[in-house]
């Protein structure tokens, strides 16, 4: 493996090409000045955002800042061959730092865990004990941000290989992982398929796909579960069924128009989080477009749905009917959940006991789809109590 | 209610618009492609470029904007919208023709000419599409509904035709449906290239075998590709504030329908000439009606415009094209919502069965209507008069 150390820098060619885009948006003109989310993306908040991201919005400052965050980019090689992954990597501030994966989900990034990585770091800045710190590491889902695209169908199953790759080659020997969207689906996979090197998973959300085998046996609180999540795929999962169907098609507009990128990203952010409708409450309109500048200046919008394709396709279909069984019952590495309210779905706690070990269980009374960045005290203090008593109790954290 | 007639109307793209897409297409920002590509993951990146190639420096639009303005182009305020439509007075029995999505009045170019020998074409632009352009619709009326109402406005108050034949597939077979239940005395049939999907929703436990079968499959083809209705219900607005700003985007949304629904064997070269797709794709761009287009599939699902409940008494006409999406249907599940009275199983040709194959799709029209050429001078052109409105005009507006 080699590692190197990675800064973010954009070229002014490309700034000044957004620039002139966003100049010439051409917004559609049906939803006039409409205010509403109803059919959509708010036609005057989008126009509102747009223009502050052309004349307010200051990407060299932002990225001077996100480059704060120590990234690096390791080369990585796995049974489905070599891959460039960027991860973000701080050592924590305490004895004995348990070392934490964290991986992020769409229509997010690394950055989900920006205001949660300092909470985790250095607990006791942040009203915490220096007992539970831990060492964070934040890789981009290969085809995200800074990441390479991973050719191979079935893929997301296989980044938790990825990861502890990249966890062992940093010298962890015993580290936690976790992540909620796509991140749950690693994470899971991670406490799988290296149970002996991951002490705990924890999770804010369990993995959809378990529900494509509804169990026999389903409790009435389960069966309520697994009838809204189909309520929720008729009514939420369109974006879903077109980037797993028809991913190039939609991915040639979104690349190719900056406003048309933020309306596809922002509206789930306002959608999935605990905003009130109000999507300022929770983002920063600097927030909101540091995410989306990270799908445009990467152009890996299109690579972005990979996930989603790989899932409806061949390889991730079958890997699901052959082996969700074995998932049931078999995982015994401790798991921990922490629900939001407003996330996408509300299982009933004995359908996380179908697929893990489940030590903790907890469910929030505020907060959505994207805690990490809506409440990252609540889901700090979460990790830190849940991981406490699986830190091994010699040195965990091997210094690279 | 506007002008007898309408004003005559003439398309014309100021050269700014042209020399502003001109440059979006120079700059087009193109995806690299994954894993599935010819078609498989959606439009075909090589074909997609070959189009936007083809669109830079070959496609004429100032020609085949004159080709357009050949016909005779018209206006007419009705019930607070602007409705366009092209008027071809053949001196016939009156036929409307009735397009859908992702198509326009440019869905019937090639089968004016055979037609205008029997019939007075009237081709509307449907609210929301092209030169009709955006429309506001009280919210809580079923498009489909408050459509048929403004082009039962047209046809009779407009053009003073007191009955008509119609014509048309896809959203246009749902106005057709709507206009027979509600004005039976006025319609003397129709001729449609699909069922409606509203008749797709029939439970599949009372039918047939054959209707089983044909249902569960359409379901399973709504799962596999028809991904983009989800997203035009559910978000038509986020969706449109991308296509309304990228030409290329556009005509890759548009195109993948078109591949997808055509009887093209996986190359649309072969079903449509470039100038052609490219044509009905501009018609999009250049009225900026992409929005208003797919907002009325938003507008459907929460009202539908029509159920499996609803049933055509007047005669109609089945012409089915095999590689329609879903397939044909059988025959007794089009008799439950319709009183079909002639059944035509096409040998090729898909959902655009006018665009596709123009030569059967009008025999097909000419032949069911012939029996009613005897209607012509009651129906047109002469009874376009004070004394031809029909007296059911006024229960609208």
């Amino acid at each position: 493996m080699s590692v190197e150390p990675f800064e973010i820098t954009i070229p002014d060619r490309t700034l000044a090409d957004l620039r002139e885009r966003l100049a010439y948006a051409r917004f559609d003109p049906d939803g006039g000045a409409a205010s509403d989310w109803s059919a959509g993306v708010s036609p005057r908040y989008l126009r509102d955002l747009v223009e502050y991201w052309r004349t307010s919005y200051d990407w060299r400052r932002r990225e001077a800042a996100l480059n704060d965050l120590p990234q690096f980019r390791a080369r990585l090689r796995t049974s489905f061959g070599a891959s460039n992954v960027h991860f973000i990597h701080v050592r924590g501030r305490g004895e004995r730092p348990l070392p934490l994966v964290l991986t992020h989900g769409f229509p997010d990034s690394f950055l989900r865990f920006a205001k949660l990585i300092p909470l985790l770091t250095d607990p006791q800045a942040h009203g915490g004990a220096a007992e539970d710190a831990f060492d964070v590491v934040v890789p981009s889902l290969p085809g995200y941000a800074f990441s390479d695209r991973w050719q191979g169908q079935g893929g997301i199953f296989h980044v938790g290989d990825l990861w502890h790759r990249l966890m062992t080659e940093l010298g962890y020997r015993a580290y936690g992982a976790h992540g909620g969207d796509w991140g749950s689906t690693v994470t899971e996979q991670l406490g799988r398929s290296h149970a002996d090197a991951v002490v705990g998973i924890h999770m804010t959300d369990v993995p959809f796909w378990h529900a494509f085998q509804p169990p026999h046996d389903a409790t009435p609180a389960e069966a309520r579960y697994l009838a809204d999540n189909q309520q929720f795929i008729v009514r939420e999962g369109a974006y879903a069924a077109i980037q797993g169907t028809r991913p190039q098609t939609l991915a040639d507009s979104l690349n190719d128009s900056p406003a048309g990128l933020c309306a596809w990203l922002v509206e789930k952010f306002q959608r999935w989080s605990d905003c009130g409708d109000f999507v300022e409450r929770r983002f920063s309109k600097d927030e909101l477009l540091d995410n989306v500048m990270l799908y445009w200046v990467t152009e890996t919008i299109a690579s972005s749905f990979d996930p989603y394709f790989d899932l409806t396709h061949a390889g991730a279909l079958r890997w699901i009917a052959e082996k969700a069984k074995e998932v049931a019952g078999s995982s015994k590495v401790p798991a921990g959940f922490t629900l939001f309210p407003k996330d996408l779905s509300h299982p009933p706690e004995e359908w996380a006991h179908r697929f893990y070990n489940v030590k903790r269980w907890r469910e929030m009374s505020r907060g959505g789809h994207f805690a990490a960045l809506e409440e990252p005290e609540l889901l700090a203090a979460e990790l830190r109590t849940f991981f406490r008593p699986l830190r091994p109790p010699g040195r965990a954290s091997a210094s690279a | 209610m506007g002008r007898r007639g309408g004003e005559a109307f003439r398309i014309h793209v100021s050269d700014g618009a042209l020399a502003d897409l001109r440059m979006r297409l120079e700059r087009t920002r193109w995806t690299t492609a994954g894993t599935g590509t010819h078609w498989s993951a959606g439009t075909d990146p090589q074909y997609l470029r070959a189009l936007v190639d083809h669109w830079r420096l070959g496609f004429d639009w100032r020609a085949r904007e004159a080709e357009l303005n050949a016909l005779d182009h018209r206006k007419a305020d009705v019930g607070g919208a602007r409705l366009h439509f092209v008027h071809v007075r053949g001196g016939g029995i009156p036929l409307l023709l009735l397009h859908g999505w992702p198509d326009s009045f440019f869905r019937f170019h090639k089968v004016l000419e055979p037609l205008a020998a029997a019939f007075d074409l009237v081709i509307p632009s449907l609210p929301g599409f092209a030169f009709t352009g955006h429309v506001r619709r009280p919210s809580a009326e079923p498009p489909n509904r408050f459509n048929a109402r403004l082009i039962w406005r047209l046809m009779t108050e407009v053009l003073g035709y007191p009955r008509f034949a119609i014509a048309g597939g896809d959203g246009g077979s749902v106005i057709a449906q709507i206009l027979a239940m509600e004005h039976p005395e006025a319609v003397f049939g129709l001729h449609l290239t699909d069922i409606g999907w509203h008749a797709l929703a029939a439970d599949p436990a009372t039918g047939s075998r054959a209707e089983r079968k044909f249902l569960q499959a359409a379901r399973k083809q709504q799962m596999a590709d028809g991904a983009y209705a989800l997203v035009q219900m559910a978000q038509p607005r986020t969706l449109a504030a991308a296509l309304a700003d990228s030409p290329v985007g556009l005509a890759s949304w548009i195109v993948d329908r078109f591949h997808a629904w055509s009887d093209c064997g996986g190359d649309l070269d072969r079903s449509f000439s470039k100038d052609d797709l490219l044509t009905n794709i501009m018609i999009y761009w250049v009225t900026e009606t992409i929005g208003s287009s797919v907002g009325s599939y938003h507008a459907e699902a929460r009202a539908p415009s029509l159920t499996t409940a609803d049933r055509v008494e007047v005669p109609v006409a089945m012409a089915l094209f095999p590689k329609e999406p879903g397939g044909i249907p059988p025959r007794s599940l089009a008799e439950r919502t319709l009183n079909v009275q002639r059944w035509t199983e096409m040998p090729r040709g898909g959902h655009f069965g006018a665009l596709e194959q123009p030569a059967l799709y009008a025999q097909d029209v000419l032949e069911f209507f012939r029996p009613l050429q005897g209607e012509s001078r009651r129906a047109a052109p002469e009874a376009r008069g004070e004394a031809a409105m029909s007296g059911r005009a006024g229960d609208v507006g």
